[in-house]
């Protein structure tokens, strides 16, 4: 009794740690006054006005969902691929490959952040979108693999197998078989790419030009010299998106296994 | 002349030191229903895999009507495969499963829909056409499986333990169902199974594996009643071993002088000749007990334990040296435990093999 008690304090408590934060910044970004303080003196749309029609607030919301759909896409395909190639227990070079693709995940962000802004200086990358999709990408590639590799690995490989026996060959059975099954693992990968490019913001400081400054960056500015509510509209719309996606992945995973 | 549908010449298949097919020869009848049957690791699965195309084989040629098939890749060779674990699309109902083959072959809508119908009604599945797999029972999902390797007429069906997982009572009616199929569609089967009644009960031929090598290929009541090892008189079903030498021949008969003393008159085989080591099989149901001594064949035997089965009663015995087995019809004398008696049986019932 005592001991579940002391579990739900602590799982109250746990839950406040990680949700105060945001309850504590969502309501600013209604308020009429100029700073960012509480109490709210009345409640307005203001902020969320000027980040649409400011030039530098609405141009960096667009960039961050330009290159956030590009690293989708590229880190989707690529680690899908990637995925799918390092099941093959091919040889030896598989089990050291595998770590080469998830060494993005450990390798602090400045550390590649100066790798690339070096190496971009000498490819023409530097301050440009493909630039700044690549070096997501980079990133975003082993939440892909991380994520499409457990649903392949739950799959029945016997499945592949019946499917050749009834005439499909590779491509069919990858398209009809193999790409249907790991669905909610491309999703997931998806969103956390998506989730990732949003959120980056050393890899932009280093590589990005006034041209591709994201929303993320662009907050992180705003920080520093003037600390606007525009900061608390910025949050919200990152949340309120967050949340979105993830709801939109677990609608489309309850549909596939209500499939099953 | 008999037509052989397929035929493996020669065929090895190594896993790095391991030899688990050893230079299999084997030619499979055009339309027969063929049991692979071993124990496990007795490399029958590997054949099937070869067959259908899952497998290289390390060695040796495979031939489907006389054509090469090493080098033809699983989806061109036109084989229907049911496996153990079903192997059902969980993301497709029951009739998309069924249509699948079709759909890959290009046949068109109309056409699948008639075929993907006339496969259910077959398997008796048609009202359930619109089911998802994890929505069946397991004896349902292995008919729809079925249904799937049947619908694009395939020549040949290979089955991998196809009811390893079901429960006795619906094995027992799936085997059936499965040698009915077999009977009305003229197929070619070649069947996987570790279990010996399931081997009896369908098959046209069993071929018995063991550790990579065919002890005896014949047909079930061959294999039963002659079998040529004794790998396969252990095997299949149950039985008394005995072991002496050919002690001379008489009357069409041969004398066994057994180890444990006494002598038999057995079934006559030419090709053992006077002192050679044998073994002297009988199965336990062709044992007859009795309490007076037989003029031939009777080993005096002392009751250990006494079974009730239900349709029979088994009977352990502890004679000379060994231990007997009978399986009596229930009606006879209830044996008691430390009886002593005699168990005997007619010649023609014991088999002679080699040791």
């Amino acid at each position: 009794m005592a001991g579940k008690l002391i579990s739900a304090v602590f799982g109250v408590l746990a839950v406040c740690f990680l949700l105060l934060p945001l309850v504590v910044i969502l309501p600013l970004a209604f308020t009429s006054s100029q700073f960012l303080i509480y109490p709210i003196p009345s409640f307005s749309l203001r902020w969320f006005e000027e980040l649409f029609t400011t030039p530098v607030w609405r141009d960096s919301i667009v960039n961050s969902l330009i290159i956030g759909a590009g690293t989708t896409i590229l880190a989707t395909v690529l680690g899908v691929l990637a995925a799918l190639g390092l099941r093959e227990k091919l040889n030896f070079i598989s089990a050291p490959l595998n770590t080469v693709f998830l060494l993005p995940m450990v390798v602090p962000a400045v550390v590649l952040g100066v790798g690339m802004q070096i190496l971009y200086a000498k490819l023409g990358l530097s301050s440009s979108y493909a630039g700044i999709i690549i070096a997501h990408t980079v990133i975003a590639i082993p939440l892909v693999i991380v994520s499409v590799a457990n649903s392949l690995q739950g799959m029945d490989t016997r499945l592949e197998l019946a499917a050749a026996s009834l005439g499909a060959g590779p491509a069919a059975t990858l398209r009809h078989v193999t790409l249907p099954l790991a669905f909610p693992g491309i999703m997931t990968g998806a969103v956390l790419a998506f989730a990732v490019s949003l959120d980056e913001v050393v890899l932009n400081i280093f590589l990005a030009g006034p041209g591709q400054r994201t929303l993320a960056r662009q907050m992180f500015a705003t920080l520093r010299d003037s600390i606007s509510p525009a900061i608390a509209a910025a949050a919200f719309l990152f949340i309120a998106g967050t949340v979105l996606l993830t709801l939109l992945v677990l609608l489309a995973r309850r549909r596939f296994s209500g499939a099953r | 002349m008999v037509d052989y549908h397929i035929r493996l010449d020669g065929v090895t298949k190594t896993f790095g030191a391991l030899r688990v097919v050893d230079n299999l020869r084997l030619d499979i009848v055009r339309g027969e229903f063929l049991s692979l049957l071993g124990p496990s690791g007795s490399g029958k699965t590997t054949i099937l895999m070869m067959l259908a195309g899952f497998q290289d084989a390390t060695e040796g040629t495979i031939y489907v009507d006389g054509h090469m098939i090493n080098d033809i890749p699983s989806h061109r060779r036109n084989m229907g495969v049911v496996f153990q674990s079903y192997a059902l699309f969980p993301h497709m109902t029951v009739a998309q499963n069924v249509a699948f083959p079709l759909k890959m072959r290009g046949v068109g809508r109309a056409e699948i829909d008639a075929r993907v119908n006339r496969a259910l009604d077959m398997v008796q599945l048609a009202a359930l056409s619109e089911r998802r797999p994890a929505q069946l029972s397991g004896g349902q999902q292995q008919r729809v499986a079925l249904a799937r390797a049947l619908v694009f007429e395939p020549g040949v069906v290979l089955m991998d333990e196809p009811l390893g997982a079901l429960d006795k009572q619906l094995r027992e009616q799936m085997q059936l169902d499965i040698r009915e199929l077999h009977g009305r569609l003229g197929l070619t089967i070649v069947f996987v199974t570790h279990d010996q009644s399931e081997a009896l009960t369908m098959s046209d031929r069993i071929a018995v594996f063991n550790k990579g090598l065919i002890e005896q290929i014949d047909t079930p009541r061959m294999i039963y009643d002659h079998p040529a090892t004794r790998f396969v008189a252990e095997f299949i079903g149950e039985t008394n071993l005995m072991e002496g030498e050919i002690a001379g021949r008489e009357g069409g008969e041969a004398l066994i002088r057994l180890d444990s003393g006494g002598m038999l008159r057995v079934r006559d085989r030419a090709e053992f000749d006077a002192g050679r080591r044998v073994l002297a099989t009988v199965r336990p149901e062709k044992v007859e007990l009795s309490e007076a001594p037989a003029a031939i064949n009777s080993i005096p035997v002392a009751v250990t334990d006494s079974i009730y089965q239900g349709d029979h009663l088994r009977v352990q015995l502890q004679g000379p040296g060994q231990r007997l087995v009978a399986r009596r019809d229930r009606r006879a004398a209830e044996w008691t435990p430390g009886a002593k008696i005699n168990a005997t049986f007619a010649p023609e019932d014991c088999w002679v093999i080699v040791p």
